[in-house]
């Protein structure tokens, strides 16, 4: 069947949503070479001014459908705007080691928004469950010889089959109360981790690094003339991560599945009514939310090279959930651009970064109060972008 | 002939509410029957005690020679009877595509990996789902058919009313349960969603009806019989002309005189 006869569409243009990528990814350049506290405020007000501006423009929402229309072209800028980002900095372990972070926790929300986007499952141990696939690398790869791409997955696997053990709880209660389930696990998690000597306890233990086909990920090495940070190689990993759980997670969502997800969120009687199997959709959610956390968290490990349990806190589970209020819930592109607004911004920040948690709650309540539905808000869903135009 | 639905002693309360009293009640194949009544006298207990939104406290429920006696909403689903809610009860952020195929869950594969991996197949099927939802949608109102990917949460309540009906009808149920359709709604809307509802029916034999109404010109108009509830009890039952002029139903509704 043509889609031509189904609606009179107008075409959207792609180019809106290119200016945008490309105005974005110079200003995150710019932020990120600054070093003067003084630039870095100034640049920080500019961004929000313009923002501003261009959003009482309207400039958004032609962008954001140009996003919806064109998703992989675009996509395939975003790739290539990253890339860049990444060759500007080559050799700056700070701001590659920054960038990864914010690639690593975009498929940890990622992840969450499966859970509570879609699914409507409130996960508030997201830290903990990134700290198991964390610790799986650092045991697997100190013990046992396994290929470190299949350590990656293990510790997925790892995170979902721990996250089984909250399934019961979760699925008996509901709303808050399978909220304060998964914060429970979260403070047990950590205190788990903390007694335990076999995992270093309270110090915590090394992670060794990343080998793939005798490439080491943890020695800078050069391209011609030009000498690159070994941090390099966990960058083309992770974006090459990133990209998997974001169109896996696109296509969970233009799919009965995600409808299926959607319709127990918002009504689970009537789901019931129409056959859904409630149970056996928010098990579904909720261990591939786990899944991609935890490969997030597994590859983390060995960028760090270190683990301990004060990295896995319910603070850092209240970050990755503040992300997902931010961006929107349920729009994976306005995901991205929190985690890169939650990380990115504390860190050039030097003078607040005491002060973190505070710039998050204003953030968060600022948006909760002025823009509820996030910084971009979740279109209705097109199975096939551009399909019916 | 042999019932497609059959209700025995079906008995629920709610503290010391009784709302079903040991109610007796069968709906032949291809009938349409009315339940009528006052206000709390268990019409839409009957609708949710069926469709397991709440367990009979006694009773048995038989359908189509299965016995789905406080079987789940899924079951009930799968065996083939499908309702509408006395209160809307659509998902408002989603499109009116989206709503449609909720009811059509039985009939979309729902496998992971089809789901994830298979996209050429799954383009087939969505876009025979989509020939199939925009041709029902065509039968209530033609000028939604273009519109199927807009929100729900902009449409007035005839829209939504119809889009709720299409989301029962779409998985060709053998019952459809209606609850009180014409809630909020004007006369000459409710009289244009019957005749569409018969339209579709006209065109599918096998529908049998049950219809919660409170308005009497449309259970005249297209019951062929009806049973009159007064406190979780049967009171009457027969042709609307006749349970109308019974004085026991006067009763009921006025008052004793």
């Amino acid at each position: 069947m043509s889609g031509s006869r189904t609606m009179a569409r107008k075409a959207v243009s792609l180019w809106p949503g290119v200016i945008v990528l490309a105005v974005a990814t110079a200003y995150l350049i710019a932020l990120l070479a600054a070093e003067k506290q003084a630039l870095i405020i100034a640049l920080l007000l500019a961004g929000i001014v313009v923002v501003i501006a261009a959003a009482s423009f309207g400039l958004f929402e032609s962008a954001s459908a140009s996003f919806t229309d064109h998703e992989d072209a675009l996509g395939g800028c975003a790739i290539m705007a990253a890339l860049g980002v990444a060759a500007f900095f080559h050799d700056n372990h700070f701001v590659l080691l920054l960038a990864i972070t914010v690639l690593l926790y975009s498929v940890a929300t990622l992840g969450l928004n499966v859970q509570f986007g879609y699914a409507g499952v409130l996960n508030f141990a997201g830290a903990s469950f990134f700290g198991i696939g964390a610790y799986t690398s650092a045991v697997l790869n100190a013990h046992t010889a396994l290929p470190h791409l299949l350590v990656l997955l293990i510790g997925g696997l790892l995170a979902a089959l721990a996250g089984s053990l909250l399934l019961l709880p979760v699925l008996r209660t509901r709303g808050h109360y399978a909220a304060v389930v998964t914060i429970a696990f979260a403070l047990l998690f950590k205190t788990f981790l903390e007694v335990n000597d076999v995992l270093g306890g309270p110090q915590g233990m090394q992670v060794k690094g990343m080998r793939i086909f005798g490439w080491s990920f943890n020695d800078n090495f050069e391209i011609g003339k030009i000498s690159v940070s070994f941090y390099m190689n966990y960058f083309v990993l992770s974006l090459l991560v990133l990209v998997g759980a974001f169109v896996l997670v696109r296509r969970l969502e233009r799919s009965w599945i995600g409808l299926n997800l959607d319709a127990l969120r918002l009504d689970e009687t009537a789901a019931n009514c129409f056959g859904l199997a409630i149970a056996r959709w928010k098990i579904t959610a909720f261990l591939i939310g786990n899944f991609f956390i935890g490969i997030a968290g597994a590859l983390f490990g060995m960028v760090g090279g270190f683990v301990a349990p004060n990295n896995y806190t319910f603070a850092d589970s209240l970050i990755l959930i503040s992300i997902l209020l931010l961006g929107g819930i349920g729009n994976p592109w306005g995901l991205i651009v929190a985690t890169i607004i939650v990380v990115v911004v504390p860190e050039k920040l030097q003078t607040i970064q005491e002060y973190r948690f505070l710039l998050y709650a204003l953030m968060v309540i600022a948006v909760l109060l002025f823009r509820p539905q996030g910084l971009l808000p979740r279109p209705v869903r097109r199975y096939f972008p551009g399909w019916g135009s | 002939m042999s019932a497609l639905l059959e209700a025995r002693g079906l008995s629920k309360h709610f503290g010391g509410v009784l709302a079903l009293d040991g109610l007796d009640l069968a709906v032949a194949p291809n009938e349409i029957l009315g339940l009528i009544g006052p206000n709390g006298s268990g019409k839409t207990t009957f609708f949710n005690v069926i469709t397991g939104i709440y367990r009979a406290d006694t009773g048995q429920v038989g359908f189509d020679g299965l016995d789905i006696t406080n079987a789940s909403g899924r079951t009930v689903y799968l065996a083939g009877i499908a309702r509408t809610f006395q209160r809307s009860r659509l998902s408002l952020p989603l499109s009116i595509f989206d709503n449609i195929m909720i009811g059509n869950h039985k009939r979309l594969n729902q496998g992971l990996w089809f789901n994830l991996a298979r996209r050429n197949e799954f383009r087939r099927e969505f876009e025979e789902s989509y020939a199939a939802a925009r041709a029902l949608v065509e039968v209530f109102e033609p000028a939604l058919a273009g519109r199927l990917f807009e929100p729900v949460a902009g449409l007035p309540m005839i829209d939504r009313r119809r889009i709720e009906i299409c989301r029962a009808l779409i998985s060709a149920p053998k019952l459809l349960l209606l609850d009180e359709p014409s809630a909020g709604m004007t006369h000459e809307e409710t009289a244009e969603l019957m005749d569409d509802i018969l339209l579709v029916r006209a065109r599918n034999q096998n529908l049998t009806i049950i219809i919660v109404e409170h308005e009497m010109g449309v259970i005249e108009r297209i019951t062929d019989r009806c049973v009159v509830l007064n406190f979780g009890r049967k009171i009457a039952e027969g042709p609307y002309r006749i349970v109308a002029a019974d004085a026991q139903v006067q009763e009921a509704y006025l008052g004793a005189a």
